[in-house]
């Protein structure tokens, strides 16, 4: 591991304009905000990752959940996973958020990982891990091996010439079908922004990941109301039965009326290169009756784009079934 | 008792021969390695004279964790991992480190009374907290009763894996789980036996609760 500077700043404000000094705040930064350490030190083994600073975030009080005045939740950047997923307006209200969070990991990695280093997950993609390896989001131009090597795992969603890396986080698949929202301060200010527009397609800068900018620190992330009726679920396929990434995985946040479905927000993991909200699935399912038939419809719509490689075709079926399946057992939940 | 050591100056164990001689051999490599520092000879400390524990490395930072029960005053370089600290600077080597990355549980501790992978979180980020690792549990003479669990349902082989296991298991007592096995074998999931103990680990674990 490479040496770096140990920070614990005062405050947000302080964290933040110590954070903005970096020239990046994606691959490569030279700065990097620690909160639970799970993606972050890993990476920093393999020298993946070689901030010449690290900003401890843990002591800044961001670890709160909290009632919004609309009636939705506010959930601090550094609360653990597990203490989200087991919270009980989470339990309550968002199920296929906790389903989601404790569906990843173990016990002891929820313990640590947090709300704002789950969003910041990064690839299992082996060759991003190893830096032996060519890699175009370590290493912007050097080629990507997986598209004709090993990509068992790796995306059909969302991919580019230059780069098939998964978003490996359950977590986010979840907030995407609740519409979570991400508040950032940064040294401009504060902004808020929609789960969907948090990650970045790799495109031709697969080295690009977020929105993010030198000194932006997620502070917290907004949940809207729940919607009254909704059902709700997180369905997860994988190699083994627990502590393994999702193959694919659906989120499933519905209203079934008089037999038809009124509303609905979908999203899969594991096929895509960020968090995949499926705005095709849900204008396929909505208006329609709530059956097998339209439930796997609605699983075609939402892989149409797909796009295999040499190993990872299994996984256009894989997630057409996982996502008519989760789709089922919350209308019959 | 037949295994009543005979009386006179107590013999060496194992454990403790290789962490003498580890001792003298980083004393020694200190010794050689930093001009200035203080000549050591082998059997002699090569820590600092001051109050930490720990070598003297250049941009060490000063913490204090509480481990088990007993403050520490330590100098660790900021790298350092929970882990290493635990089994390098404090010398509890009950903690193993198995994948160092997260991935097995071998190095499962815990802080505040919650399990961790002390492997992926830096010694310096627990400053003033509390540490509990597998030394802190029982003792020879009075087993935790997770402890003594293990034992009587052989939940485990070559051992090396079982420091994590009874750490993990010991937190899961106080989180959510359900009565079934699938419950107790999902939330053990973070600790990976290659020898395969899983039925028996998940025996003791139930037996454990049966009683609590």
């Amino acid at each position: 591991m490479h040496t770096f500077e140990f920070v614990r700043p005062p405050d947000s404000a302080a964290a933040v304009a110590t954070a903005a000094r970096a020239k990046t705040a994606q691959q490569g930064a030279d700065a990097r905000f620690i909160a639970g350490g799970t993606t972050l030190l890993d990476l920093m083994k393999l020298n993946v990752e070689t901030p010449a600073r690290l900003i401890d975030i843990n002591r800044l009080a961001l670890d709160k959940i909290e009632p919004t005045p609309e009636g939705g939740l506010t959930i601090g950047a550094t609360v653990r996973n597990s203490d989200l997923a087991h919270h009980p307006a989470v339990q309550r209200d968002y199920a296929a958020l906790s389903e989601a969070i404790l569906a990843g990991a173990s016990a002891q990695l929820r313990n640590m990982a947090t709300t704002a280093g789950n969003l910041l997950q990064r690839t299992r993609c082996m060759y991003f891990r190893d830096t032996a390896m060519p890699c175009n989001k370590r290493e912007p131009g050097t080629g990507c091996p997986a598209i004709t090597g090993s990509n068992r795992t790796l995306a059909v969603l969302g991919t580019s010439e230059q780069c098939i890396a998964t978003n490996p986080s359950d977590m986010c698949v979840a907030m995407a079908a609740l519409e979570a929202t991400i508040h950032v301060q940064g040294p401009k200010g504060n902004r808020a922004i929609p789960i969907g527009d948090f990650h970045l397609l790799p495109g031709s800068t697969p080295d690009r990941e977020t929105v993010l900018e030198p000194g932006d620190l997620i502070t917290h992330v907004t949940l809207p109301p729940p919607v009254a009726g909704s059902r709700q679920l997180y369905l997860k396929l994988r190699d083994r039965a627990s502590y393994e990434f999702a193959l694919a995985s659906a989120a499933v946040v519905m209203t079934v009326a008089g037999g038809k479905v009124t509303r609905a927000r979908i999203a899969l993991g594991g096929v895509g290169t960020k968090p995949w909200r499926s705005p095709e699935a849900e204008a396929a399912l909505v208006g329609q009756t709530a059956n097998a038939t339209n439930f796997r419809n609605a699983a075609e719509a939402a892989m149409r784009g797909a796009k295999p490689r040499s190993e990872n075709a299994f996984k256009i079926e894989l997630a057409k079934r996982c996502l008519a399946h989760a789709l089922q057992t919350a209308a019959t939940s | 008792m037949p295994d009543d050591p005979p009386s006179g100056p107590p013999k060496p164990t194992r454990r403790t021969f290789l962490l003498t001689t580890g001792t003298s051999a980083a004393a020694a490599v200190v010794a050689a390695c930093a001009p200035g520092h203080p000549k050591t000879t082998p059997g002699q400390s090569a820590a600092p004279a001051g109050p930490a524990e720990g070598p003297s490395v250049e941009g060490a930072v000063p913490i204090t964790l509480r481990i088990n029960g007993k403050d520490h005053a330590l100098r660790v370089d900021p790298r350092t991992t929970l882990l290493d600290c635990i089994r390098e600077t404090v010398a509890l080597t009950g903690t193993k480190k198995g994948c160092d990355h997260g991935q097995c549980g071998a190095c499962t501790v815990h802080v505040n009374g919650r399990r961790v992978n002390s492997c992926l979180s830096l010694a310096l980020m627990h400053d003033g907290e509390e540490i509990t690792t597998i030394e802190g549990l029982g003792t020879p003479d009075a087993l935790h009763p997770m402890q003594a669990a293990f034992v009587a349902f052989d939940g485990y082989q070559c051992g090396y894996c079982t420091s994590g296991q009874i750490m993990s298991a010991v937190a899961l007592l106080k989180e959510p789980c359900g009565p079934d096995d699938a419950a107790v074998k999902e939330l053990m999931s973070g600790n990976i036996c290659r020898c395969g103990a899983y039925p028996n680990i998940v025996a003791a674990v139930q037996q454990v609760r049966k009683n609590a």
